[in-house]
């Protein structure tokens, strides 16, 4: 019998993964630090037309691109003569399970079918898990779910209780944890035992997985204006939705300005108990967007096929209280009642739309499913019960943990921009000092770090011998 | 309160004790346990407080202490929030300016 103690699993870490994705990671390794990311993402052996052909079978994609006629007059009545780009929305409430994540499910389960897996595993708390579990019910494939659900008070993050109930009622196995990172030791216990498939966000099954939102949302464009977006926004947390929707983009010859967005969540501590009910945000926060962007293999495989700085043109944030007003707005206007972690992208192009000219066209790439426990009014009442102060004002008032301030009018919302190079030198830092040495660099890791950071030989050089002067 | 055998349940266990935690984690989480709550069905009659086996939703067999029989959902909607209650009329008045205007 295998030893299922936390040292003995975590031993056995890269066996168990090769088993449970069929991805052995060791092959794409060319460098001490570099490894050869097409060729993993090649690995699939699915192409952007099988991806498609899977997602059709179960009804995925295919969703509505939906024109914000209101929302445009309104950042149009805000910005200079001449300025307000029309702003579109995709739809992706639409899919099966209510979110963008089916995509990424869609892929995973399909190859856990074919490659005779007994069911699928994944570690998530967010919408990946109705995902996963409403795709392994359409497969006829068991399913588990690890989630982080509760604070030591056992009270449940009312965001995760709900998504914990739509894994139920697709038929799967829900384990609901305290906070702790130690969640990644008992996800691979239940790998191990099982024996099922890995559906971890971060595969190149994933990740392929929303190419086609980027792909259709510039093919349907072009069927409906004749014309390509000049600017797509995408919601980042663990980066594969930047990293799909661009791959996706690109593949469909589209030169679009690729814009993150997050909400920011800076000073709140990701593995706190006392902080985990106190963000109003579960997901497309600074508290995965800022380390997956600057460490991205820190996922749960060995390599995360999501690297969102090579993707990224532009990285702003947006406050709690700014992402409620835009949902309330989109509800109110567009009538389209929607979650809020979905529309943190919707209250920075609202901003953005206002910067360009009213020719253009910005297109927001997703919206998710809202219910119990995701709506506005369910989030602020628990923050309300966590002491949090929740007023009108100037969002910029805002501190995380503290106060929630929603606009007391719509010229109030701003984006902050990140400083993209801050975190490109964030990244060689982190590359770096993964290394036992740092004398091995060898030309492909530098060739390696520019081709992550997008930028050219001399600012990776400057940065380490920054790193090394320090 | 009693459960049957065929119950739907919630069990409770504790992982890891505060000192079996990774070192790697903020001082306020190390002082507590990492706990994990499931829920399944009851494989025997049993009482709440008791040591229980459960076939879960993925046909598993899962030991813990018997917390909740037939547990409900207990999120939902919240209250009305005052700062959400009037942007929808706002927003609609500042648009129907701007269509007075033009």
């Amino acid at each position: 019998m295998k030893d299922a103690s936390y040292l003995a699993v975590m031993a056995r870490r890269n066996e168990v993964m090769k088993r449970s994705v069929g991805i052995d990671y060791e092959e794409f390794e060319i460098s001490p630090l570099a490894f050869d990311y097409e060729r993993l993402m090649a690995t699939t052996g699915y192409s952007l037309d099988d991806v498609y052909a899977i997602q059709r079978e179960t009804q995925v994609g295919n969703t509505p691109l939906v024109e914000l006629k209101n929302l445009t007059a309104l950042a149009r009545q805000l910005a200079p003569s001449g300025k307000g780009a029309r702003i579109f929305i995709k739809d992706e409430a639409a899919n099966p399970s209510g979110s963008f994540k089916d995509r990424r499910a869609s892929v995973s389960v399909h190859h856990a079918k074919v490659n005779h897996y007994p069911g699928v595993v994944v570690a998530t708390s967010g919408n990946y898990g109705a995902a996963v579990a409403s795709q392994a019910a359409k497969h006829r494939l068991r399913c588990i779910i690890v989630q982080e659900t509760f604070d030591s008070q056992g009270l449940g993050q009312p965001e995760i209780v709900e998504k914990g109930r739509a894994c139920e009622a697709y038929g799967a196995e829900v384990l609901q944890l305290t906070v702790g990172p130690e969640l990644f030791s008992v996800f691979l216990q239940v790998v191990d035992e099982t024996g099922y498939f890995n559906a971890s966000l971060y595969t190149p099954f994933s990740i392929s997985g929303i190419e086609t939102l980027g792909h259709e949302l510039v093919m349907q464009l072009r069927v409906r204006e004749g014309r390509d977006p000049d600017m797509v926004i995408v919601t980042h947390a663990g980066g594969g939705n930047i990293t799909g929707t661009a791959r996706g983009v690109r593949q469909a010859g589209c030169h679009a300005m690729i814009v993150a967005a997050s909400v920011d969540l800076r000073g709140l501590h990701m593995a706190s108990d006392k902080d985990f009910n106190r963000k109003a945000f579960t997901t497309g926060h600074t508290g995965f967007g800022v380390p997956f962007a600057t460490k991205p293999d820190r996922s749960d495989v060995p390599r995360n096929a999501a690297r969102p700085l090579r993707y990224m043109d532009r990285y702003v944030t947006v406050t709690q209280g700014e992402v409620f007003y835009i949902t309330e707005a989109l509800a109110q206007l567009e009538g389209m009642e929607r979650g809020a972690a979905g529309n943190t992208s919707l209250a920075a192009a609202f901003v953005l739309a206002q910067q360009m000219d009213s020719n253009q066209i910005i297109v927001v790439q997703e919206t998710e499913y809202t219910g119990a426990g995701k709506h506005p009014t369910a989030q602020l009442t628990l923050m309300q019960q966590m002491g949090i102060e929740i007023r009108r004002g100037d969002p910029q008032e805002n501190i995380p943990g503290k106060v929630i301030v929603l606009p007391q009018h719509p010229r109030q919302m701003r984006v902050q921009e990140v400083d993209l190079d801050q975190l490109r030198r964030s990244y060689i830092k982190n590359a770096i000092a993964s290394l036992e040495d740092s004398k091995i660099l060898t030309d492909t890791c530098i060739d390696f770090l520019v081709d992550e950071t997008r930028r050219d030989h001399r600012f990776v050089k400057e940065t380490i011998n920054l790193l090394k002067g320090g | 309160m009693e459960g049957r055998k065929g119950d739907w349940v919630q069990i409770y266990k504790v992982l890891l004790q505060p000192e079996q935690r990774s070192p790697h984690i903020p001082e306020d989480t190390k002082k507590v346990p990492l706990e994990l709550r499931v829920k399944g069905f009851l494989t025997h009659d049993a009482k709440i407080n008791d040591q229980v086996t459960i076939t879960s939703l993925a046909g598993r067999i899962l030991t813990g202490k018997l917390v909740a029989i037939r547990p409900q959902y207990g999120h939902d909607f919240g209250k009305p929030v005052p700062a959400l209650l009037s942007i929808g009329k706002e927003l609609r008045m500042l648009l129907d300016k701007a269509g007075e205007e033009r």
